[in-house]
């Protein structure tokens, strides 16, 4: 009965759980940072995120673990808000090169950058 | 050993919750044509919460991409959208889908509306709720692929009456601060995406995508 029990209570977990499996990416702070910049712009000012996201990066190579969809571009568009183009140009190539499924857009973006 | 009648109350009570969600979904169209990549648009708001749309939208990555989809930078999109003369979600919404597909190029388009959102005040308790309806249309076709709903509340708590007093009043005064809606914001999405009855269908970046049974 005890073991019916246990295993009837970690089925009802997994399956409000979704069975927490092992992540596929490191996620570290990429949603709350999008979160703050709506909620709270002051705390997530373009050198917080930065510093944020650059850090995330380090930790998920650390970790052997990829960084998520997204991240690489977003970090991309925080540093053409800071007029850092060289450094936009070359996260938005990143998010390019770990997802194709970019493509249409990094190359239209990075098009539109170079007519500056 | 036997089973005390709280926790088998609390089974029956999760095996009808499991059930009651188990009706049927047509995975067909959706299985013959699962995107690579998924596009959300900043969701369209029917509640009275202004901020509701940017803190779903806060909350809706990590799911899609832990289902297996690649997922556009919500924010970049939404940046991208307001400079191009689209500065409300109604009318990132209205862009036609050959356009979407032109200039950003995914599979699908997630349109996502709020139904419900934010804390409700009851007599003994606060409760903090979030409700969507999501439509995952074929960026190609335009052919709604699946839709679900994202669907979460959480409860300030407490068992006697004295105690769920005193547990809303704590409740109140902490989370009103503190907002609440963004945990409740994910847990929803996370039961959406990856409901084994109605959710997404594992994408191709999923460890189970060629497993997943769901329409085949």
């Amino acid at each position: 009965m005890r073991a019916l029990r246990l295993s009837l209570t970690i089925g009802a977990l997994c399956a409000l759980s979704a069975c927490a499996k092992p992540s596929i990416y490191y996620w570290g702070r990429y949603e709350d940072l999008i979160h703050e910049m709506y909620a709270s712009p002051g705390k997530a000012d373009p050198g917080t995120q930065v510093a944020k996201l650059t850090e995330d990066i380090d930790k998920a190579h650390a970790a052997g673990k990829p960084v998520p969809p997204g991240v690489h571009a977003h970090l991309a568009f925080v540093y053409s808000q800071q007029g850092n183009l060289g450094s936009a140009r070359q996260e938005f190539e990143t998010e390019k090169k770990l997802f194709p499924e970019s493509a249409v857009f990094i190359d239209g973006i990075l098009q539109r950058m170079n007519r500056r | 050993m036997r089973m005390p009648g709280g926790a088998a109350t609390l089974f029956v009570g999760s095996l009808a919750f499991l059930c009651s969600c188990a009706a049927k979904v047509d995975y067909t169209l959706y299985r013959n044509r699962v995107p690579r990549s998924i596009l959300v648009l900043p969701p369209l708001n029917e509640s009275t919460t202004v901020e509701a749309s940017y803190t779903y939208l806060s909350t809706v990555t990590r799911p899609l991409a832990e289902g297996g989809y690649y997922v556009f930078p919500v924010a970049v999109i939404d940046a991208f959208m307001k400079d191009n003369g689209l500065p409300h979600p109604d009318e990132m919404h209205g862009v036609p889908l050959d356009k979407i597909k032109e200039v950003i190029g995914p599979d699908a388009v997630l349109y996502v509306t709020i139904e419900e959102w934010g804390q409700k005040y009851q007599v003994i308790a606060s409760v903090t709720i979030v409700r969507a309806r999501a439509r995952l249309v074929d960026a190609a076709t335009g052919a709604t692929l699946w839709t679900g709903k994202a669907e979460a509340a959480r409860d300030s708590g407490g068992s006697g009456l004295a105690e769920r007093l005193v547990a809303a009043v704590i409740h109140q005064i902490i989370f009103s601060s503190i907002d609440q809606t963004h945990q409740v914001s994910r847990q929803a999405n996370t039961a959406m995406v990856f409901n084994s009855n109605n959710g997404l269908l594992f994408g191709p970046r999923h460890p189970e995508f060629h497993t997943d049974p769901r329409g085949r």
